[in-house]
Order: C-alpha cells, then structure tokens, then sequence
C-alpha cells in the first residue's frame, strides 16, 4: 500500500469513527475544551477534534533554537550607509566620480544612464555596547541593544526594483506564485496556535518616504495550499477581515446562528461520514474562536503602563511600535511568523532628513521588542529580524541614493542567534559585498537551520518538481548562530 | 484525485523520502507497465544527473531515452535486458557502499524496497522501454467489450473490472439537476427546475435538462472561469502600482467563443495569432488580447531590458502550459531536468512572440474597439460629415457676392494694440524682474518654487476692452523658455487686475496655444489649482487675451495693477513677458483684433485685382469659415462631431496584439538578462516534437497551426483532460497542468486517448464533448459510497461513483445570489466591484486607490466578473482559493479554512443575502415555520428540511425573535446591512429573526457543495 492510500484510509478511519460517534457533538465539546489534540488534513485541516497544523518537518531535522519569528521589514530599501555599515572613505571622495571599477556592467536602477557620484554618509556612526558595534547614530535605541544584535552588512539580492526585490525576498525567487517564506514555516512546522493563524502580517506607514506599494504576493502561500496564507491584521476597521460580527448581532446571536450551522452540518455528517464535513465543523469553531481572540489580542489596554511606555506607544494607532508590541503579544499566543512591515525607506531625496525621521520611526520599538522578549525570556527561542529588500547605492541621486542590489545590511537577534557579533563586509565605498557574502538564499536557509529545519529537506511537489525556499541555492551561515 | 489529496501526496512523498505512490502499490503479480510503474521511478529518481539535461548530466548516462538507457558505456550497460545482475543500474541502486550508491545520499532521493524491485523484475522480464506516453501521438482507442451504455462507461467500467469494483447506482433527480446546474453553468437550479425534472416521465427528461443548460448563456460563464485562471486574465497590470487596464473586452470574448461553441482550434488561433489571420475581424482582433493580459511593471527605475526578458519568460509559461501541459517554463536558466525540452527550446518558443508591441515599463495604452453598433454609428457620421464638409468647400456665387462685403468692413481693422509700459514690477519671492525698453519683462537671478509678479502701470484710456498677455522664448531660459521650469513650462494659475485698487472683471480668456488640461480659462476661474501652461509649445512665442467686462478707463490717469500668480511648484514661472492693451470692439480674441490669420490679413491687403491664385483662395477658403450663411452647416457639423466623439469616447477599449519588427532573441545564459553572449534564436517549436519551418521565420500564426496540428500530440489530451474536470472533478491525469515525465500517468490512458482523437475528429466539439461526459451513466452515478468501496478508492480515481466537492470561489458567491434571488444575470461588461472591507487597498500607491464599491446592479453580479485586482483580490474570492491569476493556475487548491466561515458569516453581502433569502421566506411560505423553512431549504438545497432540522430551526428562530422584538434597534442595524432597501410594511423583528434562519441555510456545507 502506497503511503498515500495509507493516509487516506487513516483520514477516512477517523472521520467514519467520529461520524458514527457522533462528530457534531465532539466537535461542539471541543469548544470548551480547545486543547484537545489531533492530526490535520493539509488542505484545511480533517481532524474531527481540532484543526491545529502540526507540519510536514516532524520530528525536525535538527534540534530547533527558535520557535517563532518576528521579521521586521524596512520596505523600500534601507541605506546600510545611513543605518548600519560606515563607510570613512566615502566621505573622503564625496562629490567625486564613483570610480569606475565599482560600477562598471552592474545593473543600476533610477540612475540609469547618469553622471555616478559618491555620496558620504549623511549621519555619524559610533560604537555602542560592551560589543563596541558601528550603529548609525540615529539609532540610540538600537545602539542600547547593541549586545543583543548580531549585525550581518554582506547582503546581496537579485531583483533592483521594488516589487520582484520584495518578491525575492520573501519567496527566494521573483517568479510569482511561489510561497512566503512564512507559508513555508507554517507548512514545516505547524502552528502552535489554537485560534490564531500562523503566519500573521501587519503594516504600518511613515512620513519620510515614499510608501512603495506591496503586493499580497508578499504573503501567499502559492502553490502550498492556502491555509498557510498569512492573514493580514488591520489598525482600522475589522482587525482581520470579517471577523467582527455583523451590525446589530450581538456574539450570544452570533453563538446561535454558528451553534444551528454545526447541529446542522453535523447531521449531514451522520449520514454521509465525509470528512470534509468534520473539517467544516472545526472551520467554524476555529472562526468563532477567531471572533473573540483577535479582538483581544489587539486590546493593549491591560498591558502595563511600563511596557507602553517603553515601545513609546499607547497602542492601536497603526503605528510601528504599536505594531511591535502585538508582535509580542501574537508571539506569546504561539503565532510561528509574524510579519511587520515598515514602508517608509524609500529615500531617493532628501536623504539626510528622511532617513533620520524613518530611523526615528522604527528605533524605540524596535529596541523595545528585544527588551520585551528579553525581559520574558523569549528572546532565546524567537528570531527577529530587521531588514529590508535591499540596500542604496554609495553614488549620490540628486541628495538621496537610489536602489542597491550588490551590498546591504540587516540585523537579527535572539532565537540561537550569536549576540553582539558582525558578520562580513563590503568593500571601502560599500558597494559590493566582499566578504562572508550572505545571499537571500543563504538568510532564508538559515532561518529554517535555527528552526531546526535541513532547507534542502522540506520540499513540495509542483509542476513536477520538487521546490523549496532557497530554489537551487543557499547555505546555512553557521557563523552566525550560537 | 481530488486536488487537496494531489498536495497530500506529494506531501507524503516528501515525509517518507519515498517515490512515487503507483508504482509502490504495484502488486507483485501485476504486469509491469514502463509507464505507469517503471518511468516514474526513474524520472524522479535518476533524470536531474541522468536525463535530458546535458549540462548536468553524470558519467555520460542517459536514462531518459531508450537509445541512451541500453548504450554501452564502455563494457558495461546501465540496463542489460533480461540480466538484472549484469545491469549497473541495479548493481548500483542495490549498494551498500555509500560512493557507489545510486541515488547518492546528496540528492535526497532514496528508493524503497519495493520500487528497487520492480526494477529488478522490470529488467529481468525484458526491459520494454517505451517513450513518454503524453510525448508519443494518440491513437483511437478500440472500444472495450466491456458492455456500457456509452462509449466512456464502457472504458470505465473495463477498468473497473479490472479492479474488482462495480459502478454505482444513478443519483437520484435531484442530485443530478443540482450537479448539472453547478457543473454546466455554474448555478444551482430553482425549485420550479427541479420540480419539472422530477415529475418529467419521458425518456429524455435528463437530456433535455443538459441541453437547456448547454444553450444558457450561463454555460460560457462556466466554462470561462476556469480558462481565466490558464490565461491568468485580471483587471490590473499586476507588478508593483497594480495599476487598472481595461480588457474585459478579452473575458466577454472567451464567454462568447464557448456559448458559441467555437471549435477549440479556431478559439486557439485567434488567441494567439488573431491579429495575423487575414483581415481579422473585431473578434479576432480582442481575442488576441491574449498575449497582452501577463503582468507588466509601470514601476520607476525599472529597466525595460529587464522586464522584456521577464514578459517572454512569462509568454513562454503560460502558453507551454495552457495548451501543452508543459512546464517548458523549467528550462529558461537550463535543459529540462526531467523531460526533453532544452534551453534552446525555451527561447526558440519565446521568440514567436517576440514581434508583439508593447510598453516594457509604463502603461499600455489601449485600443478602442467599437461595438458593432457603435461602428455602424459611427460610419452614419461620417457620412454625414464628409456631405456637410463639402457643402462647406463649395464656393458658390452667392458667397462670392457675401465675401466682397466682408473684404470691405474687414480691410477696416486694424491691429490697436498698445503695449504697456510698467512703472513697477516687482516679484513677491524676491526674484528681480527687468523691464526693457519695448516693455518687455525678464525674470532674473535664481527662480523661487512659486511665485506672484505684481505690475503697476499708469494708463490713460478711454475704453481698454481687452488686456493681453505675450510670452517669449528666450535662450538663456531653460529648454528655451519661456518659463523657467527646467523643460521650459510655467503655469499661470491666477492673471488678475486692479484698477484703482478695484477689481477688473475679466471674461472670455483666449490663447494661441493652451496645453491640454491646462486652459486658459483656468487662468481668470479664481481656482489656485487649474491655470494656463504651454508644455508642447515651449520655446516658442504665445499670447493670451483677457476681455475686461466693462470698458476700463475713462480718459483719466489711472493705476492698473495686474498680478500672475504661479504656484504649481518646481520653478513652473514666467521667464519673459510683455502685457499690452486694446480698445478694438469685443469680440477681442488671441491671434490679433481681427482673429485673421496671417496669411489672410497679407492677403487683405492686397487689391482684389493683384492676388496670387493661393492668396485669393486662402481668402475664399478663410471666408467660408466665417461666412454668416455657411453658419447653419458649420453647427450641423459641429453637432454631429460632438456625437462622433461622444460615441468614440462611449466605446470600450482593450488590449489587442499589433505585430512589429520581432526584437532579438537569443539565449540568455542561466537566464541572466544582463548576459548578451548566447546565440540568437529565430521561433520554432520544441525540437524534439516538430522539425523548425526552413526559410522563413516563423510566427505566431505558424505556432498556433502547429498546437492544433495532427503530430502535436499534447493538445488535444490536454484539454479534453481539463473538460473532464468539469463532470468528475478532476482529471484523468490528476497532474492537470504537468504531462511531463514528473506529471501522473492517466488513470485510463485508453478513454483518455479516444476522447482526445475523437474530440479532434469532430471538429474541437466542445459541447459535444462535455455532453458526451455528462451523458454517461459514470457521470450520472451517485456520490455516496458504501464503506469497501471507500476503502478500495478512497480518491475515487477508478469512477465507481461521482465526487463530492465544493464549489469554487466564484460559484460560492453566485450559489448564494442565485439563492437570495439577489444575481443580477447580466452576461459581461466592465468587471464590477461588490462590497469590500475598508482599507484593504491601503497598501496600492501610484496613485492611491480607494475603493468604492458599486450601487445597484454592480453588486450583485457573478463572482467572475469581480474586479480582478492582481496585487490584493477580493478576500471573498481569495478565501475560497481563487487565484490572483499573476501565473497559470491549472487546478486550484480547494480549502476548507476558518477565513471561509467568516466570509460567509460575516461578509455583508451573504448577510444582505441571507435577508433577501428572509424576505422570500416570509412573503412565499405564508404563516407556518415550516412551510417558509420550505421555502429557503428548496431555494438552497433543493430538498425540504427533515423534522430533526427543523427543530433546531424552530428553536433559533423563536429565539431570536424574542430578541429582536425586545431590540428594535439592533434589528433595525441588521436589516440594514448592504444597500438593498427594506421593503415596506414587515414585521422587522420577524424579518431580523428569519434572517437569522437564513445565515444558517446560507452556512452549510451542503449549500457550497456540489455531490
């Protein structure tokens, strides 16, 4: 017997088990006993007792250091120049021809065709922690948690252009339709989340640069099935779209109309015995849970008024900080990836301002994240990232610098991350990476090592191959991790 | 195979580290077939380092072909036939040394015992090897003698015996009208429908039932939601702004060719190769849309190289997969690893489309296409206008007569302009403004952003009917002048004047030039934003003419004060400038006092006598356009070009290909766009299935002769495997969009292969063919399986029963429109845009979007025609796994997730529709609970509820009506949700209540499947 029949008649022996036991009414006790466990049906979800994903990686491939992610993504490209890799020489030939052999035969974007000038850094940078690592001086906070971070400046991407680099980093590929990398964590490793989804992704807006749109590619799950999507929350209106109930019903009616819907279906279930119909009956119990958790996942009001103070946020206005903080808050309720986009790093002009005022934006809540999970002893199995699509070019576009494919900056922490640490370089203006370089591949199989995933090992048919984050390339930095 | 268990093999596969499931299963005693039981192993096993790959491939080993699986390498054979012990393959799959090991423990491929051997008995039973079955042309099939009532039963029911298992019993009346309307248009059938069809006695009740449903105009809305996810239409360019474009045009056009039963190879060849055909129709020209609709990129900075590659790569894609079931998209960085397609392939295919113009960064800019009545329209007007031009060009002895009258008066005129020399002139930024000595003003020094010059004059007139406006090009401005924007524009936002400190009332501005959208008028309109600009006649002179309402002046000394506000932004200002004034008689327009061109005022001047032929006939010609008694033919004209235009501006646009001068293609190594060095390719189809068409280049045209040509083998098996869905659910290949080696092999090749040669043979019969699936008694089985037969074929891959499944994302929607009696059944048009939750565009920029949703009829149509935006699809749809169409979607993923349960709670359109459901209860069913819960469970399931239902019905409603009879207001907030106005006169906490009872018959998993 094929393994695949063998799954099969296992689904169908369950769901004919609880029909004839009457699924309905386990299901319907299963509201108040959320814990009970099972195994899942990929698509939805086919256990009659609980729809929890448990993931395809099981049991892991290594021994996991982190459990969760919280991927702080600077949308629009970062200036490592301005935030995190100093570069002294390029100070020194400000206003001077970017020499030729830096540039010659690299793609360029905006500055196609155009007169290439270096451009200094436009901010200071200084040492910070008893690790003494270079941080931009517009990031006092980030500068106080220097000890935590380990600072990687040899990134490199393969898309120059805003939406194929988002694409690129959060698939491993421009090519749409492939899954977000949070898909993918979801579908290896399962949530740990009775009622929340797995992979949840908020935004949050700036005034320093141009709000660069963002696809919902961005956190498709492709062609892994759509369970894995991550689910937008919102600042505004609905937290996730229609969660809240219907104008003038209250929950006990909501409770009513969802209670009539199970007895019924269940019903239905005791003649035909189709699985699908068990997996229907979860769907709406996970829905009505959903219905109560995310409104109370998103109230702040009871978190103390130390911790507001240290995000620097009273919450729920939309805000990076407010958003860091229900990072914290969807990563306690055992959200795997969490997603928090930050579109204001844009500058083409106007750089010296616009970068500080982003900087401003993102440093205390930032910082307050890894204080937080510090402070709660999560910081050890949670992975956070801060970084964007790529970095800006060390040639001047008008006062700003325009996109940079070939040398960037990011920064992690926690999660069987190496503390207080710097890994590679780019050369002395900053525009290649030289040394130790990290390619999106190789961050991307990293990530999965410190979930203790082999990212050669989780695959998934399509189209007759076997896909996986990483494509054909990637290898894990094990200089990095602790 | 139902496509969530595709996944779940797959994800098997990749647990247990072990191949593939029909070969595994192959009992021992079973006869080995290469196909089905032996390439797959290999395939997945052995191709990526010994396959079609040549770049990759190891120790010279070819396993993909026969030749290259029995050569000799050297003394030894990977396959010796008959000689398992002699044969290294099985020497080195049966190693137990890690180097010698095949596959090696780097590939992360293992075989299982029982594949290993297969092998074995595969060799030492004669090795038959065959090619690809998908690659090898379809042969009839003989039919079984199996006895069947259809030539399909009968090859199902062959099998069937093969297997042990027997077909199942007719569904009963009612299963099978719902199953139709679902499977055939899309919709579930009335209550009036299925009581017909059940108390039908003649013999044909079921066929009339099909082909009532065949001839709905609903049947090509079925049948084109699943070619709109192959061809990935949407409404929005997809990459980065996501900007809308209007090809909906290209939607109708599909829905139309499938209600028309067009053969499949002529709706083939006008989608690829329609504007190629000989003067191609209207239809033909919005059919070849098709290759227009992939995503583009308006995004700044992007380079048109870059994307040029990414558009052919897609092109590529998406027509190997929509009509061949090939991912030939697999070989743009290197030779196919599983099948034989190379590199060279990929970019010889690419190049067919390489003569198709379009915008590689920016937008696309449409096409009008006229309706045909809109044509004919417009053909009545020109018509018309070309008589009335000619009545204009005439020259009669009458206007002869006239035009010697008007000389007179005319010669009388004379240009009274007097320039105006200012005694201040001052800039409010600071910047200075020097007069010369013709009056003429030049800005100097660095420009502001923004700006207002204020002029002070002293005049001494008696009546100044009209003010005037010069602007001149300079060379020592930018881009010429004359405004001192770096290309040589300004906007004029404000010209204003005071005399005496009191206003001047201006009127009736003109100008010699106005750039579009940027009139004159908006300079004298007192709004700060609209204002005069010059942008396409920079660096040339212009003038504008303001007429004063009332004469100014009376003969006194006076101070005129005129102000140019500029505030655009960007240095939009005036560099060089003169204002003068007239006391001519109004009208006083730009151009001169006498609104004479030059020409005819040189030629004024002269004696009639002494005129050259052109000068007297630019004077006859100029007086036609302004002889009083041509005026009634003027307006005429006027008139019927004001509707021309309208009607022009009334008629949609879309994409359409126009074929140019095809751009150079060549291979890009590994895929690299910024690597020119691989060899220039012309277009041919893959090598190995059709020789290249020697000396000429072939074309898109060519192509599409070649996909519905007799030695394509692929084609044909392809799409009669995707039509088979439509009736069973899935395909004979459960791989719809992989026929590739690494794709599942038919579970009944030989129907497979009859129905792919007989749909060719009579013509591409689409409807003929899905009549033909729906006419068999395996289609009409019940869906219900005992428990052995579950056991035996928990997939329902051998057919001895119909599938139970949900309904797709659209037909969720339009099952509950059609429930409520909310569908407005419209056929095409532009896409319509339903409810949305607020802000769930907030990411769109360039520009900014708010959606508003429509009123009226816009919200209550059929989920395909949904506004289709790539970058964020409606979350209704997204919920119930519709694709953003950015790729070909050959089989979607069908979900079951919370996120379903709270659209369909939750989302105002199903609680709007619950109501209207609610309303139909009350005002159908009388007075008795159970005969209105009659009504809506026959609305949505065709049936009447049982006892055990409604109880809980009769519980939830009497509940609910205490409620809402003790909250008014909260009933009054339910009833409101979505715009459908609440009728008159009801009961509304009853109607809240029953709304309450139709949210759960709108909720149940029996509504949104189809069995």
């Amino acid at each position: 017997m094929s393994p695949h029949d063998h799954f099969a008649r296992e689904i169908h022996r369950r769901a004919f088990l609880g029909g004839t036991a009457g699924i309905g009414s386990l299901a319907l006790a299963s509201l108040l006993q959320p814990d009970l466990a099972g195994a899942a049906d990929i698509s939805g979800g086919s256990s009659a007792k609980t729809d929890r994903w448990t993931g395809v990686v099981n049991p892991l491939h290594f021994a996991p250091k982190a459990k969760r992610l919280i991927y702080l993504y600077m949308a629009g490209g970062p200036s490592h120049l301005e935030t995190l890799d100093y570069k002294p020489k390029l100070a020194k030939l400000s206003g001077q021809p970017m020499p030729e052999s830096y540039t010659a035969g690299m793609p360029i974007a905006q500055l196609q065709g155009q007169k290439l000038t270096c451009f200094a850094p436009q901010h200071p940078f200084q040492k910070y922690g008893k690790s003494g690592q270079e941080i931009c001086t517009i990031f006092p906070e980030i500068g106080s948690v220097a000890d935590e971070i380990c600072i990687v400046r040899s990134m490199v991407t393969e898309a120059i252009n805003h939406d194929p680099a988002h694409t690129y980093m959060n698939t491993g590929t421009t090519i749409s339709g492939r899954p977000a990398m949070g898909s993918w964590l979801d579908y290896g490793l399962g949530s740990e989340s009775q009622d929340l989804p797995g992979f949840v992704v908020m935004s949050s807006f700036g005034k320093f640069g141009q709000a660069q749109p963002i696809s919902a590619r961005q956190w498709h799950s492709g062609f892994l099935p759509s369970r894995f999507q991550g689910v937008e929350f919102h600042s505004k209106g609905d937290p996730v779209l229609y969660v809240g109930d219907p104008k003038g019903i209250d929950r006990e009616r909501q409770r009513d109309v969802v209670d009539a819907v199970q007895r019924l279906n269940a019903l239905e279930n005791r003649e035909l015995a189709d699985p699908e119909i068990a997996t229907r009956i979860t769907a709406y119990e996970t829905a009505f849970r959903m219905q109560a958790s995310v409104p109370e996942l998103m109230d702040v009001s009871n978190e103390p008024k130390h911790v507001l103070d240290m995000y620097g946020t009273k919450g729920g206005d939309g805000s990076f900080a407010a958003n860091c903080l229900l990072a914290r808050r969807l990563a306690e309720r055992g959200v795997r990836f969490i997603q928090l986009y930050h579109k204001d790093w844009d500058h083409h002009g106007n750089l010296k301002g616009d970068v500080a005022g982003t900087a401003r934006e993102v440093d205390r809540g930032a910082a307050a994240l890894i204080k937080d999970l510090k402070q709660r002893d999560m910081l050890k199995d949670t992975l956070v990232i801060w970084g964007g699509e790529f970095g800006r070019t060390p040639m001047a576009q008008g006062n700003g610098r325009d996109h940079h494919i070939k040398g960037f900056s990011i920064w992690m922490a926690g999660g069987g991350i190496k503390p207080g640490i710097s890994y590679g370089a780019t050369d002395e203006l900053g525009y290649s990476s030289v040394e130790n370089i990290v390619h999106v591949n190789d961050l991307h199989a990293t990530i999965l090592r410190l979930f203790g995933v082999d990212h050669k090992r989780m695959t998934y048919k399509y189209q007759g191959r076997d896909f996986r984050l990483t494509d054909v390339a990637g290898n894990p930095i094990k200089a990095i991790m602790a | 195979m139902r496509p969530h268990r595709t996944a779940l093999l797959a994800l098997m596969l990749v647990v247990s580290g072990s191949a593939v499931g029909s070969a595994a299963d192959a009992p021992a005693a079973r006869p080995i077939n290469f196909d089905r039981d032996v390439r797959p192993i290999l395939s997945e096993n052995c191709f990526a380092c010994h396959g079609p790959d040549a770049n990759k491939r190891k120790a010279k080993l070819r396993l993909d072909t026969k030749a290259g699986a029995f050569a000799d390498l050297g003394g030894h054979a990977a396959i010796v036939v008959g000689k398992p012990d002699e044969s290294s393959l099985i020497e080195r799959i049966t190693s137990d040394d890690p180097v010698e090991k095949m596959p090696p423990a780097k590939s992360e491929k293992s075989l299982t015992k029982d594949q290993v051997d297969l092998l074995r008995r595969w060799v030492a039973s004669g090795a038959e090897y065959k090619g690809h079955w998908a690659f090898e042309r379809p042969i009839k099939s003989e039919l079984p003698t199996t006895p069947g009532p259809t030539e399909i039963d009968r090859f199902v029911r062959a099998k069937l015996a093969e297997k042990g298992l027997s077909p199942s019993p007719r569904a009963d009346r009612v299963t099978l009208i719902r199953r139709l309307g679902f499977d055939l248009i899309g919709l579930p059938p009335t209550p009036g429908e299925v009581d017909a069809f059940v108390i039908d006695a003649s013999p044909q009740a079921y066929e009339k039932v099909v082909d009532r449903l065949l001839a709905s105009p609903h049947y090509g809305e079925r049948m084109a939601m699943a070619w709109l996810d192959w061809v990935r239409y949407a409404d929005t360019a997809g990459y980065h702004s996501d900007n809308q474009r209007e090809v909906s045009l290209y939607r109708d056009y599909v829905i139309n060719a499938f209600n028309q039963n067009k053969p499949f190879d002529r709706f083939t060849t006008e989608q690829i190769a329609g504007d190629l055909l000989p003067n191609p129709t209207r239809e033909q020209k919005i059919a070849s849309g098709y290759n227009r609709i992939l995503m583009t990129t308006e995004e700044g900075g992007a380079q048109a190289k870059e994307y040029i590659a990414k558009y052919a790569a897609d092109r590529v894609r998406n027509a190997s997969n929509v009509w061949l079931g090939a991912t030939l998209g697999c070989a743009e960085c290197h030779d196919h690893k599983f099948d034989p397609y190379t590199a060279k392939d990929f970019y010889r295919f690419a190049a067919f489309f390489a003569d198709i113009q379009e915008v590689p960064v920016g937008s696309q800019p449409p096409t009008r296409i006229p309706t045909p009545e809109q044509q004919s329209k417009l053909d009545e007007f020109d018509a018309k206008i070309a008589s009335l031009k000619l009545t204009l060009d005439t020259q009669t002895p009458a206007l002869t007569v006239l035009q010697a009258e008007w000389e007179r008066s005319a010669e009388k005129k004379r240009d009274r302009w007097a320039t105006l020399m200012p005694i201040s002139a001052k800039s409010q930024a600071g910047t200075p403004l020097k007069v010369g000595p013709d009056g003429t003003i030049v800005a100097e020094g660095k420009a502001a952003e923004i700006d207002t010059y204020v002029l002070t004059f002293d005049v001494q007139s008696k009546a100044i009917t009209a003010l005037r406006l010069e602007v001149f090009p300079d060379a020592s401005l930018p881009g010429r002048g004359p405004g001192r924007a770096a290309n040589g524009n300004f906007v004029l936002n404000e010209f204003a004047a005071e005399a005496a400190s009191k206003p001047v009332a201006l009127e009736n501005a003109t100008a010699t030039f106005s750039q579009p959208g940027w009139d004159i008028k908006g300079a004298i309109d007192r709004d700060g934003a609209s204002g005069w600009a010059v942008m396409e006649q920079a660096g040339r002179p212009n003038h504008a003419v303001f007429e004063t309402k009332v004469n100014l002046g009376d003969g006194k000394p006076v101070t005129l004060t005129i102000k140019l506000a500029m505030r655009y932004g960007t240095e939009h200002l005036i560099g060089k400038f003169r204002v003068a004034a007239t006391d001519a008689p109004r009208p006083v327009k730009a151009g001169g006092v006498d609104g004479l061109p030059t020409a005819v005022r040189e030629a004024l001047a002269i004696e009639p006598g002494k005129r050259t032929k052109p000068q007297a006939e630019a004077l006859t010609a100029h007086y036609r356009t302004i002889a009083p008694l041509l005026d009634p033919t003027r307006k005429a004209l006027a008139a019927i070009k004001t509707e021309r235009d309208a009607t022009v501006a009334a008629s949609p646009t879309t994409l359409v290909t126009t074929s140019g001068a095809p751009r150079t293609m060549r291979i890009l190594p590994r895929g690299n766009w910024l690597d020119e060095t691989g060899p220039e390719v012309t277009p041919a189809v893959p090598a190995f299935l059709s020789p290249e068409i020697k000396g000429r280049r072939a074309t898109r045209l060519d192509l599409a002769n070649w996909i519905v040509g007799a030695e394509n083998p692929l084609v044909a098996r392809v799409f009669v495997n995707r039509l088979w869905k439509v009736g069973f659910g899935q395909g004979l290949v459960s791989s719809l969009e992989d026929f590739g080696a690494q794709g599942h092999s038919p579970t009944h090749p030989e129907l497979l292969d009859w129905l792919a040669v007989t749909f060719r043979e009579e013509g591409w019969d689409v409807k003929r063919l899905i009549k033909r699936i729906v006419m068999s008694d395996t289609y009409q089985q019940t869906s219900h399986a005992s428990d052995p037969l579950r056991e035996a074929d928990p997939n329902n891959q051998w057919l001895a029963r119909q599938s139970r499944f949900r309904l797709e994302a659209e037909s969720v929607r339009d099952d509950m429109l059609v429930i409520s009696g909310l569908l407005a059944p419209k056929i095409g048009g532009p896409s319509v845009k339903p409810y949305q939750p607020a802000g769930y565009w907030e990411h769109l920029n360039f520009p900014k979007r708010t959606y508003q949703n429509d009123h009226g009829e816009g919200l209550y149509r059929r989920g395909m025609y949904t506004f289709w935006q790539r970058t964020f699809l409606h979350p209704s749809l997204l919920a119930f796994d519709a694709p953003s169409r950015e790729e070909c979607t050959a089989q979607r993923s069908r979900s079951n997730t919370p996120l379903q349960a709270l659209v369909l709670l939750n989302d105002p359109i199903y609680v709007e529709g619950a109501r209207a459901l609610a309303e139909r209860m009350l005002t159908d069913g009388g007075k008795e609970t159970g005969a209105r819960l009659d009504v809506g469970f026959r609305s949505a399931v065709s049936r009447r509820p049982r006892p055990d239902e409604l109880a809980i019905f009769g519980d939830l409603i009497d509940k609910h009506d205490r409620y809402f009879h003790a909250h008014p207001k909260e009933a009054d907030q339910f009833l409101h949700v979505g715009e459908r106005p609440i009728p008159k006169g009801v009961d509304a906490a009853e109607l809240a209540a029953w709304t309450s009872a139709a949210r759960v018959i709108l909720n149940l998993h029996e509504t949104i499947t189809r069995n």
